[in-house]
């Protein structure tokens, strides 16, 4: 149960950052990467704030800690090497990024505040997101095991 | 380059706080990382145990939108020109892309890079450059709408 309201409370705060910061106004997302027009540098803020906070809380936690407050160990990715999958798909996801103004928290957070374009968007990210899975998932099935091991075990973010 | 009006360097600062102090307590009690497309890519795996934490964090930024935007609707204001099938486009670049790359903003341009590590910063170089691309497409070539 508390590990139910602790995600909720979790989803809820970045959901309350993400609109505070004004990620959910798809014109910021597309205005931080118009350098050509009127350029709005708030995007770098954003991720200048939260890595503030972020870098050395995780290094205290992980180094000090033997394990969660809440869970028997911590679930961290351990890849380090670049393939073309993480290349391909980080810049596809750019693309949609630029286009739809939208990237998923933002997304999840403008469909409950109701708006129609992030529910056009979310759905077919939800497609896109769901389809990859369940076809990565058969294929694990039929192969008998993960086709990549760690990229399913081992999810970067 | 003109800088825009609507630059918002506190709010932004303070919002990344938000997201950072959201991020570091998930790390903490949860010892999970929260990227939010990694979050709901796992709930279609459907390991037993491994779904209701990851229901209720999109359930929270769900709700964040819903009592937000009662009091600041325009918080979520869309003032850019996209038609259905732009979006719709978009929407699956960014489902199948986070996927495939394992990771999105959050995922790889905050904690990513708040852990120093070397995947999720090229990682974050590449979408920041193709969403540049994208972008200088649309506005500067055909008009700023598709």
């Amino acid at each position: 149960m508390k590990v139910k309201v602790g995600a909720f409370l979790g989803g809820l705060v970045f959901g309350i950052g993400l609109v505070i910061s004004g990620m959910t106004q798809p014109a910021k997302i597309v205005g931080f990467f118009d350098f050509f027009g009127s350029w709005d540098p708030s995007l770098a803020f954003v991720m200048l704030g939260a890595t503030a906070v972020y870098t050395p809380v995780y290094r205290w936690a992980v180094r000090t800690w033997q394990r969660p407050i809440w869970a028997p160990a911590f679930s961290l990715p351990t890849r380090k090497d670049i393939d073309w999958r993480l290349i391909s798909g980080s810049a596809v996801f750019g693309v949609g990024w630029g286009l739809g103004g939208y990237c998923p928290g933002p997304a999840f957070t403008s469909l409950g505040a109701g708006s129609r374009e992030a529910f056009t968007f979310g759905a077919a990210m939800l497609v896109g997101v769901g389809a990859y899975q369940l076809f990565m998932k058969a294929r694990e099935g039929r192969t008998g095991g993960p086709v990549d091991p760690q990229a399913a075990a081992m999810i970067d973010g | 380059m003109a800088l825009m009006e609507s630059f918002t360097p506190i709010a932004s600062t303070l919002g990344g706080v938000l997201i950072g102090i959201a991020a570091a307590g998930l790390l903490m009690f949860h010892g999970r990382i929260a990227g939010i497309s990694g979050i709901a890519g796992g709930i279609f795996r459907r390991e037993p145990g491994d779904i209701s934490w990851r229901v209720m964090f999109l359930v929270g930024l769900f709700a964040a939108g819903v009592v937000w935007s009662y009091f600041r609707p325009l918080d979520y204001a869309f003032e850019i020109e996209r038609s259905t099938l732009a979006l719709v486009i978009a929407g699956l670049a960014v489902g199948i892309g986070t996927q495939l790359g394992s990771g999105c903003t959050s995922g790889h341009g905050v904690c990513g890079i708040g852990r120093l590590s070397k995947r999720s910063t090229v990682a974050t170089i590449t979408f920041m450059a193709t969403a540049a691309a994208t972008v200088f497409v649309v506005n500067e070539v055909l008009g700023g709408a598709i």
